[in-house]
């Protein structure tokens, strides 16, 4: 019983993943930064954003869902925390294994983009509502793209458990080199999914000045952040985790170093997207996603069909 | 969700001055879009009526921030027309090299801002970083990076000696270079050329009709610059191309900027091989006579015109000023129709808006024909009261304390 406890609060539950956020966050930034040519924040800033923010004034709009208002932030964190026992880390078993937490750990991380949908939504501003419509439509066109590109490296390890795709793909690690295309796809629905620059249409700052969080402050905006930097976390781990699925035999120490790296890497991919495009318009990124990276999806997926075929 | 109204502005991220916006929104489809202007209305001419012509210069210099070079040489040439003075040759010069340079300036600036609306901050921080570069020499040649006050009455205050005409050179160099990799820039990243090309399509008949200037009318096909036209200062000497385009879009209006900015750097290599040598400055009688002038100078933004009346004595009669914004601000409207809400920041962007050196007083008047005129004793008198009824604090007493020093 402590032992879980243990494993749910502290490592590898909470508390690792709000450590962990702060330092991808600050990761983040300071790749931003640097490709950018400033100095970027210190190692604390982004600890010190969550403690100035949780100090702030809250305010709820005269008009807004008051229940719904102040209920989201907390539902966004606790999905965001809860998928996250279902992705392996240091070993091939994540914490709660069984079959088909794959789908469990996609499904839980669409339930944050709904919860901005429904605060934007409740809050009743202008700008909020605007955002809001403006998540729902961008859900539409990265989510088949996740879904898609996630689900190659799963028909290839004929599996829907993140455990046995692990195990596959560590007996024949020449497998994953198929997978690259849909690596490249992930990281771009990832994009989408965290709401980076170039489809950081939601909450565009100089069209809808904060989008869908214009309305929120204080303790609320805090943990809708920390829900947005927990998903990055899952998010990179989740990739990791599907497309990099190497070392994972290893002693626990080193395994969890590799993880770290893993992360580092594809957290470098998403910080090195946002910096070199422009945001793009919400019509341009549905026919983006729909003409040319679902397509390319596809044909990731029948690569891998013809691989199944030839090769096993 | 059907017709919504958003409004941009007067206190919005995508505007850095206070100006409203009201657009109203089909979907993300824009329907119409209301202006307003008057939230920053400063009386700079009704000012300028008060003050002597030398206290005038340094109220004209900061009617605006960017562009206070051009302001102030275009108020000068008004007053040395009315005069009759004619400067010296190298203060034409001088003038000619600390214009472009501003030009310089102000359009790196231009081209980090519209970077920063459509969300690619790389370019703002990139273009930003290489604009230190003329804002250090403007501080070196002037001691101050925006209000340079190189001008005065008949002339220049201060010389450019061989150094610094030297350092300029040097600094041309690499601006040139950066401005080669943002042509590039601009011409070949895919994300960016999709937010701007196609977007505030304005026509080159409307642009004719709406009286657009500057980069924002060349960018439409018209070839009209002040430099070109009406040659002031040494712009006569030099040999430089109108830039124009024909892409009448925020694509067009971009590559137009940074075009330009290879001319300017031509003009500022000829200026400073065939700059003579000579006296800065004439003497400048303190008395301008009655008679009035226009004067037209090529600002950044497009042409800023200038009108002063003088009476005879040191004050003048009568300013005027148009900045290039207000030419420019009609056709916004013309440019968001049927365009997406996404592209509203960049479209007003796209004129390069400078709204607090446009903001001109206006009278309200409502649809049923009341108009009101609230004095300033009726306005403290409402705020007392609001704060009387509304937080129950009361201002009578301290007001019968302090009515002596009010």
């Amino acid at each position: 019983m402590m032992m879980q406890l243990f494993y749910i609060l502290i490592f590898p539950g909470f508390l690792f993943l709000y450590l962990m956020s702060f330092i991808l966050e600050y990761e983040d930034r300071i790749i931003y930064a640097r490709l950018q040519n400033r100095k970027g924040p210190p190692l604390f800033q982004p600890l010190a954003d969550f403690i100035k923010l949780l100090a702030k004034e809250d305010i709820v709009p005269e008009c807004a869902d008051k229940k719904i208002f102040k209920l989201m932030p907390m539902i966004a964190l606790t999905a965001v925390v809860t998928s996250f026992f279902y992705i392996p880390i240091w070993g091939v078993n994540s914490l709660y294994p069984f079959k088909g937490d794959l789908i469990v750990v996609l499904y839980l991380l669409t339930i944050p983009t709904v919860t901005f949908f429904l605060a934007g939504w409740s809050s009743t501003s202008l700008y909020s509502t605007i955002g809001a419509v403006r998540t729902l439509t961008q859900l539409f066109s990265y989510e088949v793209l996740l879904f898609l590109s996630v689900l190659s490296p799963a028909m290839l390890a004929d599996s829907w458990s993140l455990g046995d795709m692990a195990s596959f793909y560590n007996e024949r690690p020449a497998m994953m080199l198929f997978n690259i295309v849909a690596f490249g796809m992930s990281l771009v629905a990832m994009l989408g999914k965290l709401e980076k620059v170039p489809f950081d249409i939601a909450e565009a700052e100089t069209e809808i000045v904060g989008g869908t969080f214009t309305e929120y402050s204080g303790r609320l905006f805090a943990f809708f952040r920390m829900a947005i930097n927990m998903e990055m976390v899952v998010g990179a781990s989740l990739i990791a985790a599907v497309f990099l699925p190497f070392g994972l035999t290893l002693d626990p120490v080193y395994g969890f170093m590799l993880y770290i790296v893993k992360v580092f890497f594809v957290i470098f991919f998403l910080s090195v997207g946002r910096t070199v495009f422009a945001r793009l318009r919400i019509d341009q990124m549905v026919s983006v996603c729909w003409k040319y990276f679902a397509p390319i999806a596809f044909a990731q997926i029948v690569l891998i069909l013809i691989v199944k075929g030839v090769v096993l | 969700m059907g017709t919504v109204k958003i409004p941009i502005g007067p206190q919005h991220p995508a505007l850095k001055e206070p100006e409203s916006f009201l657009i109203s929104l089909d979907g993300e489809r824009i329907k119409d879009v209301g202006m307003r202007l008057g939230y920053n209305h400063r009386g700079v001419e009704k000012a300028a009526e008060g003050r002597t012509y030398i206290q005038n210069i340094y109220l004209i210099e900061r009617v605006c921030g960017i562009c206070s070079h051009s302001h102030s040489t275009a108020f000068i040439q008004a007053v040395e027309e009315v005069a009759g003075v004619e400067i010296p040759k190298r203060a034409k010069y001088i003038r000619s090299i600390v214009g472009e340079l501003e030009r310089v300036h102000s359009h790196l600036l231009w081209l980090g801002v519209a970077g920063h609306e459509v969300g690619f901050d790389t370019l703002l921080m990139y273009s930003w970083r290489d604009r230190e570069v003329v804002m250090e020499l403007l501080a070196a040649i002037g001691g101050n990076r925006v209000n340079y006050a190189m001008n005065t009455f008949g002339g220049a205050r201060r010389d450019l000696d061989k150094d610094m005409l030297e350092r300029i050179l040097k600094a041309v160099d690499v601006l040139e270079d950066r401005t080669k990799y943002y042509i590039n820039i601009a011409t070949k990243e895919t994300t960016l050329i999709k937010r701007l090309s196609g977007v505030g399509y304005i026509s080159k008949d409307d642009v004719i009709k709406l009286g657009t200037v500057g980069p924002t009318g060349r960018a439409s096909g018209i070839s009209r610059d002040a430099r070109k036209d009406d040659p002031y200062a040494a712009y006569g000497e030099v040999d430089f191309n109108v830039i124009t385009d024909t892409h009448c879009d925020v694509y067009g209006r971009a590559v137009v900027r940074l075009l330009e900015l290879m001319e300017t750097y031509k003009i500022i290599r000829q200026l400073i091989k065939n700059i003579p040598d000579g006296d800065i400055a004439v003497r400048f009688p303190r008395r301008v006579p009655a008679g009035e002038a226009t004067s037209r100078y090529e600002a950044p933004r497009g042409e800023d015109v200038h009108y002063v009346k003088g009476n005879g004595t040191d004050k003048p009669e009568r300013v005027k000023l148009r900045a290039p914004t207000l030419a420019n601000l009609m056709s916004v409207a013309k440019m968001l129709e049927d365009d997406n809400l996404a592209d509203v920041p960049i479209a007003i962007a796209a004129i390069d808006p400078c709204f607090s050196c446009t903001d001109r007083m206006i009278k309200l008047e409502h649809s049923s024909g009341n108009s009101e005129i609230v004095t300033w004793g009726d306005l403290r008198k409402r705020s007392i009261d609001f704060y009387r009824t509304q937080h129950g604090i009361d201002f009578s007493e301290l007001n019968k304390k302090y009515r002596g020093n009010l």
